[in-house]
């Protein structure tokens, strides 16, 4: 269950957070973005959450002001891949406390730990939202210490 | 600001963000960013040496600019310099910009792989999941090389963390997936293996992840794993919704790891130990039956988990295809799923009933849901669901059903969106067509989506139903009948102008009885759409012109006016200019008895696979179509699934009848008059395609039979190898002949076209890109060619062959390139043997048998007994000797069931005349006797070579008779 990228965007367009899980050139990398944020941003609210798109899946959801949307392969499975967004956004949220896209916009880097702590390699590393935010939790204290 | 900042925050970075945040406009931004970069440049080269903080500080910032979209060319040393200090702060910022903007840079690398090995040995859980974290985030071969050895001793060894294991598992994985003969599993197996059984759902969870792509490659060495995984998965369908805590979303225990374990055994078969199975097929039941069981809760969180290990258990009972019972209950749970009011789950259950109307136990069940799939395709809001509805009426299409859905899918066309609609018409010609009883309904259909759809009418489908109409003569007068009635129509789109002037100028004169479509009134019908029409149109109608002179002499006077008049005679457009002329001069010098040779009839169409079908299979991609389809296609295809070729290209009409003509004394030239195909073509063209080298999917390849025979022979596509694994297998198949598939695997596929004449020969190799990802670094050892091969594209090499002497080897070809990070490389046969430099030599049975009696010295003479591997067809073993090169002498020996030919093997160096003699033995059908015997031509001695030649001549018939693949 390979995730391949995921991004969160914006509804104005603006990419937030991008991990990709396959290698890309950045060339290949900011021409999926720019496709894939038009299309699901021209998508209306009632529609499915998921597409296809060249030979793979997109999974999104919209949270607030802000899109989550993945793309898997096309074996993989589209509901889980949507609770996987939640979870995360759950994570997001019980970390930064009731999170909105300035937490993200202005401490990106903690978006990045917390995703590496839930996913790695695209896939699901842990999903038990007590670890995770027990390693992050951890992590920050480490940086009190010192 | 927000309120939390947790750890020590970075002040300058917050502030330099509200800055961009609060530029006005995008040159604001740029001003503002390229203000920062000069600053953090003067930073990191200014004397004063620069504390952590400040470091981490502004490579945060670089990180920031760059994922803003721009480019950022330094600070890398930086950021490697974060790697080794103490505080973790700053060696995670660090760790990230690694991360995400690694760069290639070999003493950089060092450094990096250096920084990872300290804190890898750190035995710090901390640092080793950061460490783990980075090399799984990059994945680079470098890092593979460093580190493949190292991380699975971290896996299993019994005193790491489970956190560390859980990074080093995926880390693994990843590195599997970019160089996976890097990362050797062999002793570390078994335990992998029972990380299943771990007491930490946080490493089963990541291990089974590892597993699962391992036993996608080895499932041999990794099936102990089946067991493990349906006792894991039978204990947490057993479980409460609470026995597992925080494994638990929303009530359902365990989703993902229960996803991954459903997962993981759709690489096996059904478990052979019978308990095993059972206890499998009653989790299988328990989810099932909990699909039915009021909901724990209103959230959508929890249906969708819940359901999400639905859907991959049924996607487990279709792989297993083997329980009509599981198959049927999972077929109505979809069935209510299709009137679910969530979206997403009308989606996901049309999308899954399409595998299930695959199996023969569920398509029955299937069927029964088609009027909610037909309402679906016409209510649903979201185009992505209608797409999923008429991809399912697709997939449950029998001939019981066929007329609906056609008619159903047709009427959904006139109001499709855009985006689907050449797919939609692809998939109404084919069901058209494989489930026609009657071919007047598959006529009427196609002509309905030409006037529907006709600009997402492809080549490939209006040739299509030529090629039908010219074999059936049952529906031919019908066809010209609605053609004429659809043509009637004052905007006729010009796919309609193609198929009609083909066919009144085939079968016109079936209808011409009848005076409300006398010839003239044809004719005039006709004419009136040209001038409307673009140059290929044009030309085609030129040629119907010359038929119907033909077909009704009555129209001659006409038609020559309007091919004399100046706008056809002198057009600028220099085909259409040349068909006015010759046409012209066609009808006025030659006697009617040669007009009506050269105007004939066209014959029929070879039967083969349906290029539409191809095409629908290159559109979706492979794996598309199921194998069921194309093996129903093969089975019911005999009626209609015929030729792939071009009966609308008019040069081939006109090659086609000069190759029936055989009239060189004739004053007109056909090579000049209508153009064949160019055999050979510089630039991907229509044609090329048709050879099916640039379609993505193999063509699945019927075993040849006596009635396929010419076709396989010789057309130029010839069956295209089901995805060859071994070239060996490629190379075999290329014995009788020239064009083919040489090579195919997921990522690449190699045509071959070539060409041979005496001792030289001239080699075209394409290789196209079946993926979506372009091929960097693309080599070929035998000249060079553009390193980069863009995703789907396909490039083309020339080579041209001498043959010095005789050889037994065939010239190696080796190809390397870069999919995804990884070197591919690739070690093929080049397709060159002995037999290609055969000349055909015609000879007398006098003649034949005088110099075989001659040929008896031992050095001379060489033969092999062998078994034939399929039943032994005359026409078959006359095909191949063909195909083989030499002349094949028929009526030369006295025995009729024997087979003689001749030929001479040109090299450069000498010319080897050779005899054989296939001595079939029919009464046992078992056995080959095929004797061959050889001279030195123009008086030069036998030598060492021609036995050599022989024993080659020998072992390379023996090939082609022992590969089925060869015609």
């Amino acid at each position: 269950m390979l995730m391949q990228f995921m991004l969160l965007f914006s509804r104005q367009g603006k990419l937030r957070l991008q991990k990709w899980y396959v290698p890309l050139s950045d060339k290949e990398k900011k021409k999926i973005t720019r496709e894939l944020v038009q299309t699901v941003l021209a998508r209306k609210p009632k529609m499915c959450s998921f597409l296809e798109w060249r030979d793979l899946k997109i999974v999104y959801k919209r949270y607030a002001s802000l899109y989550f949307c993945c793309a898997i392969e096309d074996q993989d499975n589209e509901l889980i891949t949507l609770e996987i967004i939640h979870r995360y956004v759950e994570l997001l949220d019980k970390y930064f406390g009731s999170v909105c896209e300035l937490d993200i916009i202005f401490n990106f880097e903690k978006a990045y730990f917390i995703l590496d702590e839930f996913l790695l390699g695209g896939e699901a590393q842990e999903t038990s939202k007590k670890n995770v935010l027990k390693a992050i939790e951890q992590a920050d204290l480490l940086q009190e210490v010192n | 600001m927000p309120a939390v900042s947790k750890g020590d925050g970075m002040r300058g970075l917050a502030v330099f963000i509200s800055d961009i945040r609060n530029c006005k406009s995008k040159e604001a931004e740029i001003k503002r960013i390229n203000k920062e970069l000069a600053n953090i440049r003067s930073k990191f080269k200014g004397d004063k040496a620069l504390d952590g903080y400040s470091k981490k500080k502004y490579v945060c910032k670089l990180l920031f600019i760059f994922l803003l979209g721009h480019d950022i060319d330094f600070g890398h040393m930086e950021a490697v310099n974060l790697l080794s200090s103490n505080k973790y702060t700053e060696k995670q910022i660090g760790y990230l910009f690694i991360s995400v903007l690694v760069n290639s840079n070999s003493e950089l690398i060092r450094l990096i792989n250096n920084a990872i090995k300290n804190d890898l040995s750190s035995r710090n859980p901390t640092f080793m999941c950061l460490a783990l974290h980075c090399i799984a985030n990059v994945g680079s071969r470098e890092m593979a090389e460093a580190f493949a050895g190292e991380i699975p001793r971290i896996l299993v060894a019994g005193d790491t963390m489970d956190s560390v294991k859980q990074s080093a598992a995926l880390c693994l994985l990843r590195l599997y997936r970019t160089s996976p003969d890097l990362v050797l599993m062999g002793e570390w197996t078994s335990r992998v293996v029972h990380l299943l059984n771990d007491q930490h759902m946080g490493v089963v969870t990541a291990a089974i992840s590892l597993i699962t792509c391992l036993s996608q490659k080895n499932p041999e060495e990794f099936k102990t794993c089946v067991s493990l995984a349906v006792s894991r998965l039978s204990r947490i369908v057993s479980s409460a919704s609470t026995d597992l805590q925080d494994y638990t979303y929303y009530f359902v225990p365990a989703p993902w790891l229960s996803c991954k374990l459903l997962r993981l055994l759709q690489c096996y078969p059904p478990p052979e130990d019978g308990a095993v199975k059972g206890r499998l097929v009653e989790c299988l039941e328990t989810i099932l039956n909990k699909a039915q069981e009021p909901p724990k809760s209103k959230k959508v969180q929890h249906s969708n988990a819940k359901n999400a290990i639905l859907f991959e258990a049924i996607a487990l009972i279709i792989h297993y295809d083997s329980e009509p019972n599981l198959l049927v209950r999972a077929c109505n749970q979809l069935g209510q799923f299709l009137q679910h009011r969530e979206t997403n789950l009308r989606y996901l259950a049309l999308e899954s009933m399409c595998t299930l109307a695959s199996s023969e136990f569920s398509h029955e069940a299937v069927k029964t849901h088609i009027e909610t799939v037909i309402n679906a395709l016409k209510t649903e809001r979201d185009v992505s669901v209608r797409q999923r509805a008429a991809d399912l009426l697709y997939a449950m299409c029998d001939r019981s059903n066929a007329k609906q859905i056609v008619a159903e899918m047709l009427s959904y066309l006139e109001t499709a969106d855009y985006s689907i609609r050449e797919e939609m018409v692809l998939k109404v010609a084919i069901l058209a067509e494989k489930y026609a009883v009657d071919y007047s309904w598959y006529v009427d259909t196609i002509l309905n989506l030409i006037r529907i759809a006709g600009d997402y009418v492809s080549e490939e489908v209006w040739y299509r139903v030529i090629q039908i109409v010219i074999n059936r003569d049952d529906v031919q007068g019908y066809a010209a009948k609605t053609v004429f009635e659809a043509l009637q129509a004052p905007a006729c789109h010009e796919n309609m102008v193609k198929v009609g002037g083909y066919i009144l100028g085939e079968f016109g004169n079936l209808i011409a009885g009848d005076p409300r479509s006398s010839p003239l009134v044809q004719f005039n019908l006709l004419h009136s759409k040209f001038h409307l029409c673009s140059v290929p149109t044009r030309a085609l109608l030129l040629s119907a012109y010359i038929k119907f002179i033909n077909l009704f002499p009555e129209t001659k006077p006409t038609i020559q006016e309007v091919l004399r008049c100046d706008s056809q005679i002198r057009n600028s457009d220099v085909e259409l200019q040349q068909r006015a002329v010759e046409y012209l001069k066609l009808s006025s010098i030659a006697s009617t008895d040669v007009l009506a040779t050269v105007l004939e009839e066209m014959p029929p169409f070879p039967e083969r696979e349906s290029s539409i079908l191809a095409k629908l299979k290159k559109k979706k991609g492979p794996g598309a179509v199921s194998g069921n389809e194309l093996e129903e296609g093969k089975r019911e295809g005999g009626e209609l699934n015929g030729a792939g070729e071009r009966p609308g290209d008019s040069s081939a009409i006109g090659a086609s009848n000069a190759v029936r003509l055989h009239i060189p004394t004739h004053s007109l030239n056909y090579d000049i008059i209508y153009p064949p195909p160019p055999l050979f073509q510089s630039t991907p063209s229509p044609s090329a395609d048709l050879l099916g080298l640039r379609s993505a999917a193999p063509v699945s390849a019927a075993p040849p039979s006596a009635g396929s025979l010419l076709v396989d022979v010789f057309s130029e596509a010839g069956p295209a190898a089901p995805a060859a694994g071994a070239n060996d297998d490629g190379f075999l198949r290329f014995v009788c002949k020239n064009n083919g598939v040489l090579f195919e695997n997921q990522l690449l596929q190699i045509g071959v076209k070539s060409e041979y004449r005496q001792n030289l020969g001239r080699m075209y190799l394409f290789y196209g890109n079946k993926t979506s990802v372009q091929f960097v670094n693309f080599t070929t050892t035998l000249k060079p060619v553009d390193p980069l091969v863009e995703g789907g594209a396909q490039v083309q090499q020339v080579i041209n062959i001498e043959c010095l002497t005789v050889f037994s080897d065939a010239p190696l070809l080796n190809i390397k390139f870069r999919y995804g990070g990884a070197l591919q490389n690739l070690t093929l046969k080049l397709p060159v043997a002995i037999n290609k430099f055969f000349q055909p030599t015609e000879m007398s049975s006098h003649d034949f048998f005088q110099r075989w009696k001659q040929l008896s010295q031992p050095q001379q003479e060489a033969q092999k007994i062998f078994k034939a591997n399929h039943a032994m067809d005359t026409e078959v073993l006359k095909a191949k000797l063909l195909g083989l090169g030499t002349a094949l002498l028929e009526k030369v020996d006295p025995n009729p069931d024997n087979f003689v030919c001749a030929g001479v093997i040109q090299t450069k160096a000498q010319q080897v005349g050779c005899l054989l003699r296939l001595e079939p033995n029919a009464q046992a059908q078992v056995h080959t006797h095929f004797p061959v015997r050889a001279l030195g031509l123009e008086s030069r001695p036998l030598g060492v070579s021609s036995v050599t030649t022989l024993s080659l001549c020998v072992s390379v018939v023996h090939h082609s008779f022992i590969c089925n693949k060869c015609l």
